[in-house]
């Protein structure tokens, strides 16, 4: 892969708008059963807009951003040899239905190791408004 | 809500089966045939179909947020992918969660998780750092 990819910044993505079925779609699928997760009503008890995504559900928003440093034209990272090392959320709220995200990412290191290469991408996740509400940060080791 | 270092604040058992990979790649849009097709992770080297590690990821914190209800939040969570969870087609796959206070601080309280297959971890470094009010 190409280490000059170091310090790279990528275009924001499109917005995502997060929505209530997507949200209860999500927590069922890793098994959140909070009526935060499901309920709009206890969700507004509690204080939040509409129904609160799993801490995970940031991941979704991220992809977007994966999929751009995979296409790099000059990135020369092969996905097939790519294995998720390590991964990161970081919030400055949870996020909750109604909110539309747009993710920036950030190459901020490329180590090599026996030949394997790690690459960390940190993805800076905010709000309609630009306020910061979860960052993102991946470690891929793309095998040799 | 006031704990103590070393105190074990959830402890769950997730039985997941390869519903739950089909469930988990539809929800999140991870669609890697190497979750749901044996004949790809086999093709790949793999001894069989494993769990997406983000479901692993995301089904180990749910334990600390049902324990936290509403009186605070995760503020960061990390965790390091260190061993496959191979879901067996028929047997499945049951992965467990203790979930133990490892640091109160002024950054807040850090939640270690300890989560296991098959008696071996395949998380390493997984905390949770929440706030409570």
């Amino acid at each position: 892969m190409n280490p000059e990819l170091q310090g790279r910044v990528f275009p924001p993505t499109a917005p995502y708008l997060v929505g209530r079925e997507k949200v209860r779609e999500f927590a069922r699928a890793v098994f959140a059963t909070s009526p935060l997760n499901h309920d709009p009503i206890a969700a507004s008890a509690a204080g939040y807009a509409d129904v609160v995504a799993p801490p995970t559900f940031a991941v979704v928003v991220q992809e977007a951003t994966l999929a751009q440093l995979l296409a790099e034209p000059d990135g020369g990272i092969d996905f097939t040899r790519v294995v998720h090392g390590d991964q990161r959320f970081s919030y400055t709220r949870p996020i909750v239905a109604g909110d539309e995200l747009t993710a920036t990412l950030a190459v901020t290191s490329i180590k090599t190791l026996g030949g394997n290469a790690m690459v960390t991408a940190e993805s800076t996740i905010v709000d309609a408004d630009g306020a910061h509400v979860v960052t993102a940060i991946s470690t891929l080791v793309v095998r040799a | 809500m006031s704990v103590t270092v070393g105190d074990v604040v959830a402890e769950r058992t997730f039985d997941l089966t390869r519903d739950s990979l089909v469930r988990y790649a539809g929800a999140s849009g991870d669609f890697n045939p190497i979750h749901y097709r044996d004949d790809v992770a086999q093709s790949v080297g793999l001894p069989g179909v494993l769990a997406h590690g983000m479901l692993t990821m995301g089904l180990a914190v749910q334990p600390v947020v049902d324990w936290l209800e509403d009186r605070g939040t995760v503020l960061d969570y990390q965790v390091r992918f260190t061993r496959p969870v191979l879901v067996d087609g028929e047997s499945g796959a049951t992965v467990h969660v203790v979930a133990k206070v490892g640091a109160v601080d002024d950054d807040g309280t850090r939640i270690d998780l300890t989560v296991t297959f098959e008696d071996q971890t395949v998380l390493g470094k997984a905390q949770v750092r929440v706030s409570l009010t």
